[in-house]
């Protein structure tokens, strides 16, 4: 290992770091100036933001480059997943400070444990070898398993944080199954080894079939696919609405990348064996999320069950296994942590002194107590209902291409039945905001940071829809289409 | 003579021991902990298995990475165990529905 | 300026009037949020009056130009862009032109309506997305266009949102449109799947290519592929123009504000799908049963809806069965390969029918939004002027020789009777007929409106809501601003078919937009035939129309002005028919059979608990209940307990294992 190789995980390093120093600075910080916590974490996202993108291994004409014995990889899309984490997870804390204020939790593991979960994205992000992957998946699952019990007086705080660890260790075992399987019929630990090996072999590949299965039922439950989806809308539903939010928002990305490495890096040459298994996942899942959530008068766990059917489109990128695809993926999956983020933003805007607005109810009438938050939760719904103009609809079409390209029209319809369906209930929302009675006539009040993040989230929405052309392009470079 | 088929078959009745006990225990939480853990050892068996008939060491490596995640995973089962007993006075599996639907 | 900005301005300046009109509606005040609107569409109409100006007189090439490239996606170019020629300019002309019109009128309309600025802001939106929808020049331009105008229509309908039927209009036209627009993106996406493009002039070049393709949608049974793809498109029409069976929206829509029932539901949005489906020509032409579908579906709604305007006492939707009754005859011009003979009528019905909602909407403020028939009666002598222009319309719309209505609904008779379609008969026999009817309702309309003695009573203390048949003030002529673009509308109500029958339907005026076989042509016989708009109008009065029409005048006189009692007699005598009618065909009863009580009656027992907060917390509509009924089923899936949740993992597990390995 020479310097070099270190420098290539100079925003991993800075991260863990900070996390370090912010967990003693715990320590030497009274209470009431627990703000100085919050602002060395955002510190920390702003310089891994430069950080990685003064990245200069790019400068050398290389499209990428492995550290660690090849174990540790950079490339574009690894930085683009990188640094939309770091806006996303700053805009998670701009929304949590307010709730954790006001729900007395404002303390800081909140932010020691994100940014350990944040560090195991990064490093599942860019995971170049089995080991990489698992490490930087129990680093972001434990850190996450620890935060959904984060309210400890919380009843249903307690109860999704068991079910979470007990189904996601179970997941987990899954995956190193199947990578013991992997191990075994290819002697490798190494991504890039590993297709090596495989486009080797002839004939009997049995095994890495059995292993492949045991591999995409741990990469489902981390995405939360039908039928691995179970624990999603309960720990949604049980978390405290700060770590929803970043539940929501920032470990999708890395079940993203995950996906991309292990399916396409390293088992790219069973392509037609894992497109079949997604393809029906996928499938399932856009059809019992967008059902499932109709019925729901939760508004946290409607958008349980709708991330469920966004997760089945994002895996309708993946199956072509084409730049086009992962790219169209890739962008979907960005565009879903913005939109998350800003409906949860919402809720906690919402979220009375002790209260959590977790009822769908509680958006009755929001346009006559204040139109702007309305405007902005409407842009959101709008944008989750793929509606044209709004950056969801860009997102849901691309992906919707890419399943033709892939040849499965059937796929395509049925998405496109469903998402119709699902635009029932994100248009229910804004029916209640626009033509039911407030509940309650109290203001909503807000710090300006607060407002000036969710606004910016809002218009997001719209803007991102309107010049949906960068951020796409973006995408597709960043796979080489 | 003990061939590769032997452990792996091993591993994979352990495994299948773990993943029945997780969903036909409906009593004790910790016994969910328990097999989970043995799920783990379950893929460890194949891991040095596989390393030990293919003559590659990176397999026993990566076992040590589970073993130590294993732990750490154990210790944050056992602190949610606690936390979730203090609140509910119950570690009973089927009492754990209050999230549903 | 060059072109390229004179066609950019004229959607945009619209956009820009909604926008200022409806973000700073504090600043700009009433007043300012109305000249804001007008200025800008009357513009935009001025510009688009200049490019048709440009086209017929100084011969302008047609212009397709690419404004702005959103993104390129695997090859395939998404970009607004506009396509110039006659069609469009043609359209563009008449959308501004009407809306101006609408926007003067609303002054008066809304006159003391707390949500001015909103509604101005509104239309001018409207405006501009109707702009976009005509301009296209590819698939995906043209699918937001009609997205954007249909929300705008929605929010329009359900403008008044306090009432509750407002809101319920507004959510069966979403949902029913959702229908049609799930047609119409099946087709562009058929459309991209199999040419791998959106823009039309690629498209269109390459679609003789496929003529012969086939496909198995449904086993044992192969369907030409173009087939498949036009009557999805088609399908998306019906929505948005309100064919049989998806017509059920547009009468309720008239629960918005009278202008917007002029403009969007009779003028121009409704008339999106006759302008796609023309615009769509070079591959409809290459269907002949897709085109025979367009031209039934044309038949039943042409004679079905005018029936039902017969037996309904509301002013607005006596107009607005009348309006179905008309797209229908565009719809069977379409089919029968008729298309510029449709746009023709698309156009003069565009300024009659505007005329007779406003004039109806100018009845309804007199009246103090009295909208029931039965309480109206003898109001030409309060209200002359819109008395005047009604019969304009009225004429118009039966198609009296020498009125513009006359014009292109003979057109379109004549053009089904060359027709030799599968089908083309009923058709014919279904458009000849609509004429006897389409009489009787008009002439029945005025009757009851206009003539006789008034059936209503000033009570000057009747109060805040007085009931039916009294009103506080005695009714008087309205403003100007709502005479005015009476005025306006009822000349080329009476000049426009006379003017332009003969470059557009017979000079080719259109070809360079649509395109006919040889084969299909069926106006070319008629083009023989025509020596003038005069010769014309003469030749037509020995034809069964003009005899049709006259019948159904005289019976409508007779009933109405001599023998009322003779109505009641035909209700006792023919109580099946009559219900029938009254009930419109019992489809809204049959969708919410179909859709509603079956599982509203297995949600009760199911879920009673979130019935409130479900079932009234929107989902209005049957087939919303439907899916929440399979959802409520769904949801007891997550039972909350861990081992289930494990062992559908397992299950996942296992299911994926058993079909890759085991087979």
């Amino acid at each position: 290992m020479n310097t070099t190789n270190m420098l290539l995980a100079a925003p991993e390093f800075w991260v863990l770091i900070m996390a370090c120093v912010i967990l003693i600075a715990d320590l030497f910080i009274r209470e009431e100036r627990r703000g100085i916590i919050h602002m060395m974490a955002m510190i920390t996202l702003v310089f891994a933001a430069i950080i990685t993108v003064r990245g200069d291994y790019l400068s050398e004409g290389l499209r990428s480059a492995t550290a660690f014995n090849g174990s540790f990889i950079r490339d574009p899309m690894g930085d683009v997943l990188k640094l939309f984490s770091f806006f996303i997870l700053g805009i998670v804390y701009v929304y949590a400070k307010f709730y954790l204020r006001q729900f007395r939790m404002f303390r800081t593991d909140f932010y020691t444990l994100t940014l350990f979960a944040l560090l195991g994205v990064m490093l599942l992000i860019s995971a170049n070898s089995l080991v990489t992957i698992y490490l930087g998946l129990e680093l972001t699952s434990l850190s996450t398993y620890a935060l959904v019990a984060f309210d400890r007086e919380s009843k249903r705080g307690s109860e999704a944080a068991m079910k979470y660890f007990v189904l996601g260790s179970m997941a987990s075992g899954m995956l190193l199954y199947g990578m013991s399987m992997i191990y075994g019929a290819t002697g490798s630990m190494d991504l890039a080894d590993i297709s090596v090996a495989i486009s080797n072999q002839d004939g009997d590949s049995m095994i890495l079939v059995f292993g492949l299965v045991f591999l995409v039922v741990g990469l489902a439950f981390k995405l939360g696919v039908v039928p691995f989806h179970m624990w999603i809308p309960d720990v949604y539903e049980g978390a405290p609405a700060a770590v929803t939010l970043f539940i929501s928002a920032i470990p999708k990305m890395a079940g993203f990348a995950m996906a991309y490495r292990l399916l396409y890096t390293g088992l790219g040459d069973l392509h037609t064996d894992w497109q079949q298994m997604l393809s029906i996942l996928a499938v399932l899942s856009i059809v019992l999320g967008n059902l499932a959530a109709i019925a729901q008068t939760n508004i946290k766990r409607m958008l349980a069950y709708s991330t469920i059917s966004h997760m089945g489109f994002i895996l309708m990128g993946l199956l072509p296994g084409t730049a086009d695809g992962f790219g169209a993926s890739m962008y979907y999956v960005i565009v879903y942590s913005l939109m998350s983020a800003g409906a949860f933003g919402m809720i906690i805007l919402l979220s009375a002194r002790g209260v959590e607005a977790e009822q769908l109810d509680d958006f009755k009438g929001l346009n006559q107590r204040n139109g702007w938050y309305a405007a902005i939760m409407a842009m959101i719904m709008f944008s989750m209902a793929g509606v044209p103009v709004f950056v969801g609809f860009f997102a849901k079409w691309l992906v919707i291409k890419a399943a033709l390209d892939a040849g499965l029209l059937w796929l395509a319809i049925s998405a496109v039945i469903f998402s119709v369906v699902g635009a029932f209930y994100y248009l229910r929302v804004i029916k209640l905001m626009y033509f039911d009675e407030p509940l309650t006539e109290s203001p909503i009040d807000a710090p300006v940071d607060f407002n000036a993040v969710i606004s910016l989230n809002g218009l997001l929405m719209l803007g991102l829809g309107v010049f949906s052309g960068s951020l796409i392009a973006v995408c597709m470079s960043a796979f080489g289409a | 003579m003990l061939t590769l088929a032997h452990f792996l078959s091993l591993g994979a009745i352990l495994f299948c021991l773990g993943v029945a006990g997780i969903f036909l225990n409906r009593k004790n939480v910790i016994i969910l902990l328990m097999c989970i853990e043995l799920m783990l050892l379950a893929v460890n068996m194949n891991f040095v298995a596989f390393s030990r008939f293919l003559g590659n060491m990176d397999g026993q490596v990566f076992v040590f990475f589970i073993l130590t995640v294993a732990a750490s995973e154990a210790a944050i089962g056992l602190a949610i165990l606690v936390v979730l007993f203090r609140n509910r006075r119950t570690i009973n599996v089927a009492e754990l529905d209050e999230l549903k639907g | 300026m060059s072109l390229k900005t004179i066609l950019l301005l004229i959607p945009l300046l619209p956009l820009a009037a909604a926008a200022i009109a409806g973000l700073l509606r504090k600043q700009v005040g009433r007043a300012g949020s109305h000249w804001v609107a007008i200025l800008g569409v009357g513009v935009s109409f001025l510009l688009s009056a200049w490019v048709l100006y440009q086209q017929i007189f100084l011969g302008m090439e047609t212009q397709n130009i690419t404004i702005y490239t959103w993104m390129i996606s695997g090859g395939v170019h998404f970009e607004v862009g506009f396509l110039i020629d006659h069609l469009t300019t043609l359209m563009m002309t008449v959308v501004t032109f009407v809306s101006l019109m609408v926007h003067i009128y609303t002054i008066g309309y809304m006159a003391t309506d707390p949500g001015y600025q909103r509604f101005f802001s509104y239309i001018a939106l409207f405006t501009f997305s109707m702009l976009m929808l005509v301009m296209s020049n590819n698939f995906m331009q043209l699918f937001f266009g009609w997205e954007a105008v249909g929300l705008v229509s929605y929010l329009l309908i359900g403008f008044w949102f306090d009432r509750e039927s407002a809101i319920y209009a507004g959510l069966k036209a979403f949902l029913v449109n959702r229908v049609g627009d799930f047609g119409f993106l099946l087709g562009i996406a058929a459309v991209l799947y199999s040419f791998g493009s959106l823009d039309y002039a690629t498209v269109f070049a390459a679609a003789p290519g496929i003529a012969g393709k086939t496909v198995t949608l449904i086993p044992g049974m192969e369907w030409q592929w173009i087939t498949v793809i036009c009557i999805c498109l088609f399908i998306g029409a019906m929505g948005k123009s309100a064919q049989a069976p998806l017509h059920v929206w547009l009468p309720d829509s008239m629960e918005g504000p009278t202008p917007i029932s002029a403009l969007i539901h009779a003028a121009t949005m409704v008339t999106a799908g006759i302008f796609m489906v023309a615009r769509m020509s070079p591959l409809f032409e290459l269907s002949d049963a897709a085109l025979s579908f367009v031209m039934l579906i044309g038949a039943v709604t042409a004679l079905g809806m005018g029936l039902v305007g017969i037996v309904q006492n509301d002013i607005k939707r006596v107009i607005a069965y009348s309006t179905l009754s008309q797209l229908g005859y565009m719809t069977v011009a379409l089919g029968v390969s008729a298309y510029s003979a449709a746009i023709f009528h698309l156009m003069t019905h565009a300024f009659f029918k505007a005329l007779l909602f406003l004039g109806a909407g100018s009845v309804i403020i007199a009246l103090h939004h009295q909208q029931d028939m039965r309480y109206m009666g003898g109001l030409r002598k309060q209200m002359p002027i819109t008395w005047i222009t009604a019969w304009v319309g009225t004429l118009a719309l039966i198609g009296f020789p020498f009125m513009s209505g006359f014009y292109s609904k003979d057109s379109i008779i004549e053009a089904v009777a060359e027709s030799s379609r599968w089908g083309s008969e009923v058709a014919y026999w279904s458009v000849l007929l609509g004429v006897l009817i389409t009489s009787f309702y008009s002439f029945r309309l005025l009757y009851l409106t206009f003539h006789g003695q008034p059936r209503y009573r000033v009570d000057v203390g009747a109060g805040e809501h007085p009931p039916d048949g009294v009103v506080q003030h005695a009714p008087h002529e309205s403003p100007w601003v709502v005479t005015v673009p009476l005025i306006l509308l009822a000349i080329p109500s009476i000049v426009i078919g006379y003017l332009l029958i003969g470059p557009v339907l017979f000079e080719g005026w259109l070809s360079d937009a649509i395109s006919v076989l040889p084969h299909n042509n069926v106006l070319e016989h008629a083009a023989e035939n025509f020596h003038g708009p005069v010769a014309m109008a003469k030749h037509a009065i020995g034809t069964a129309p003009f005899w049709l029409m006259i019948t159904g005048f005289v019976l409508a006189t007779f009933i109405y002005q001599f023998r009322p009692a003779l109505a009641d007699f035909f209700k006792q005598k023919l109580p099946g028919i009559y219900r029938l009618l009254e009930n419109k065909y019992y489809f809204d009863e049959l969708y919410q059979k179909l859709f509603i009580s079956r599982s509203v009656r297995i949600g009760r027992g199911l879920w009673k608990k979130v019935d409130a907060g479900v079932i009234d917390g929107g989902l209005v509509n049957g087939s919303a209940r439907l899916m929440g009924n399979l959802a409520a089923r769904i949801r007891v899936w997550q039972s909350g307990y861990l081992f289930h949740y494990a062992f559908a993992m397992i299950a996942g597990l296992i299911g994926i294992l058993a079909i890759w390995v085991v087979l």
